[in-house]
């Protein structure tokens, strides 16, 4: 019987299995930041434990709330950067080089095929596009991570989705991803790892298997995974070309990091997606799903383009060839926080920011922002966001708001509209057909 | 080791995440006890109200508790209002093993026993002692006890008897 991709890594990291599945991995990395970081610091300085396993190997962002807001988000951030210099972690990134985790880390190339990877956050699972095992967890797992470089897990059971066909002009991996949340609901997942694999993810981007993998968590998946390719090895290169002579070499030795023919599934799963529309979310679970056509309409009152999930380049260029010479509507307001700062700094190249600022979005510095409601852009009570963050739970973005999950693209539209509404991408390529 | 007994809250709603249990604007404390009276503070069910969690220990819930943002803030909020068992047909992944990681219990038990247990016990005065050894929970009503098994896995059981995994973690790597 052949093995899937993630039972490989956990064979390659095992270092005990102490109880019937409880399966203790060698990390090759721990993330973290400054939300569910410094309880763990203080808990390990309290047991007299301040240490850590490799200095090398965690990586540390202040991201959620940057710059501080307030004496006690100051405090959280003091912690984790004390913590970084008393430690020597160099790869810790302060306010001015900070982006979302999730971007920033990818981005610096700290992530490899075949790596087990965990951080305090359940959007780890964005990690795994790279052919990686990455999942989020407590501060518990996280503190242990830090000081032994180990992590306990159950067998890794997998859900495979082939997903045929061809995403049409304007349906972008969010809506993919909105859709398959909406098949397997938020249940669907739980305890197991979702393969995404097939003809349309082989063309996909990094950018675009990140925001596929970043969602996993919502149909309560432990990690999603893509296979390794050239594209993982091209976006990689900069990171990896003193490993390998050849870009193909690198390509043989993480193509080992593919599940077999006759591994094992739980489900496996197949979608022709070529008829899919652009996707939204409506009430408080990401599994509420239906298409834009059917929300057309719905007033906003903010619309919101950033976050782990859609804050990255590509989702930036998409928003800004839409809202290029228009304007926002004058019902709504609108923000943008790119990833990180070398989102910032492409966006700002290419003149994209320059057309957020004209088209009337407030840009932001690069931070987890409203995505949860803890520094800015909250919702007050009542009122709608057009987002493209991943979580529509009641009071995600503020007490008594609703938000509406979408694409870069629908977000873009939206802005300009006031109201739910296709993008001229997908409504000129509707239009074609007729 | 916890105390695992006390009164019952039902909560009869499926896929309670934790926003709901400790919303996101909580998370720039960094003591757990400031968390105290903000539990399930943003919870989306009619006719509950944080009163009802006065003088209970234990909640009994439907399908994934505990989904979405990985936050230990969640069994931590549950921990410092003194309920450390959690009683559903299933959990998210994090959630579930951040219980276990504090010593606390997330107990999985069949779709037909929780229904079973909203329909006999729910909205009435039940006090439910699990015992740890033995796999069972004991369940008393004023008119009523009785005993329901459950499955405990061995590495679940010892970080609970060991009153969590940074311990056990220490012991052994």
């Amino acid at each position: 019987m052949g093995k899937t991709i993630a039972e490989k890594i956990f064979d390659a990291h095992r270092v005990d299995e102490p109880f019937p599945d409880a399966h203790v991995l060698r990390l090759d990395r721990v993330f973290c930041h400054e939300i569910t970081t410094p309880i763990a610091i203080t808990d390990l300085v309290a047991r007299g434990m301040d240490r850590v396993f490799d200095p090398t190997k965690i990586k540390a962002v202040i991201d959620h709330v940057t710059p501080a807001k307030d004496s006690k988000t100051a405090e959280q951030e003091k912690i984790l950067r004390d913590w970084a210099r008393r430690h020597d972690i160099k790869d810790f990134f302060d306010v001015g080089r900070n982006g979302v985790c999730h971007a920033i880390f990818p981005e610096k190339g700290f992530i490899r095929p075949g790596f087990t990877i965990i951080m305090g956050d359940s959007h780890t699972c964005t990690h795994g596009a790279f052919g990686a095992f990455a999942a989020g967890t407590g501060t518990t797992d996280l503190e242990v991570g830090i000081l032994k470089g180990v992590c306990a897990f159950h067998f890794p059971k997998t859900i495979k989705m082939v997903i045929k066909g061809e995403l049409k002009p304007g349906v972008f991996a969010k809506d993919l991803i909105l859709f398959i949340i909406k098949e397997l609901t938020v249940n669907g997942a739980t305890n197991m790892i979702i393969e995404f694999t097939g003809p349309v993810v082989d063309v996909m981007s990094m950018e675009s298997r990140m925001t596929l993998c970043n969602m996993a968590i919502e149909a309560g998946g432990t990690c999603g995974i893509c296979y390794p390719d050239m594209t993982t090895v091209d976006y990689l290169w900069d990171y990896i070309k003193d490993e390998f002579a050849t870009r193909e070499e690198a390509l043989k030795e993480y193509s080992k990091w593919v599940s077999d023919d006759d591994a094992e599934y739980e489900q496996i799963r197949e979608f022709d997606i070529s008829d899919l529309e652009p996707m939204v979310t409506f009430g408080y679970k990401p599994d509420q799903v239906k298409s834009v056509a059917e929300m057309n309409g719905t007033k906003v009152d903010q619309i919101y383009i950033g976050s782990c999930t859609n804050g990255r380049i590509e989702d930036l260029r998409i928003a800004a060839s839409i809202l290029k010479g228009k304007n926002i509507s004058d019902d709504v307001r609108a923000i943008v926080s790119p990833a990180s700062p070398d989102v910032y700094a492409k966006a700002l190249k290419e003149g994209l920011i320059g057309i957020f600022h004209d088209a009337g979005f407030c840009v932001t510095n690069p931070t987890c922002g409203a995505c949860l409601g803890m520094s800015n852009g909250v919702l007050a009570d009542g009122e709608v966001c057009a987002s493209t963050t991943n979580r529509n739970f009641n009071g995600r973005m503020g007490k008594g708001g609703t938000v509406h999950l979408m694409s870069p693209a629908t977000a873009a539209a939206s802005a300009i509209a006031g109201t739910i509404t296709n993008s001229n991408l997908f409504e000129v390529s509707a239009g074609e057909e007729k | 080791m916890k105390t695992f007994s006390g009164k019952i809250l039902f909560l009869d709603r499926s896929d309670i995440n934790t926003d709901e249990i400790i919303p996101a604007k909580y998370l720039t404390e960094i003591t757990k006890e400031v968390l105290k009276p903000y539990l399930l503070e943003d919870l989306c069910l009619e006719g509950f109200s944080t009163t009802d969690l006065e003088n209970k220990s234990v909640i009994v819930t439907r399908e994934n508790f505990g989904c979405g943002s990985s936050r230990e803030h969640a069994p931590w909020a549950l921990q410092v209002n003194e309920i450390n068992v959690v009683i559903a047909e299933n959990f998210a992944r994090i959630f579930r093993q951040n219980m276990y990681n504090c010593g606390m219990f997330a107990i999985e038990l069949p779709k037909e026993t929780i229904n079973y247990l909203f329909k006999t016990y729910g909205g009435k005065d039940v006090t439910m002692n699990i015992d740890i050894d033995k796999s069972n929970i004991l369940i008393q009503s004023e008119k009523k006890t009785e005993t329901i098994g459950f499955k405990v896995g061995e590495f679940d059981s010892t970080l609970v008897k060991g009153g969590g995994w940074v311990g056990y973690a220490d012991k052994h790597y």
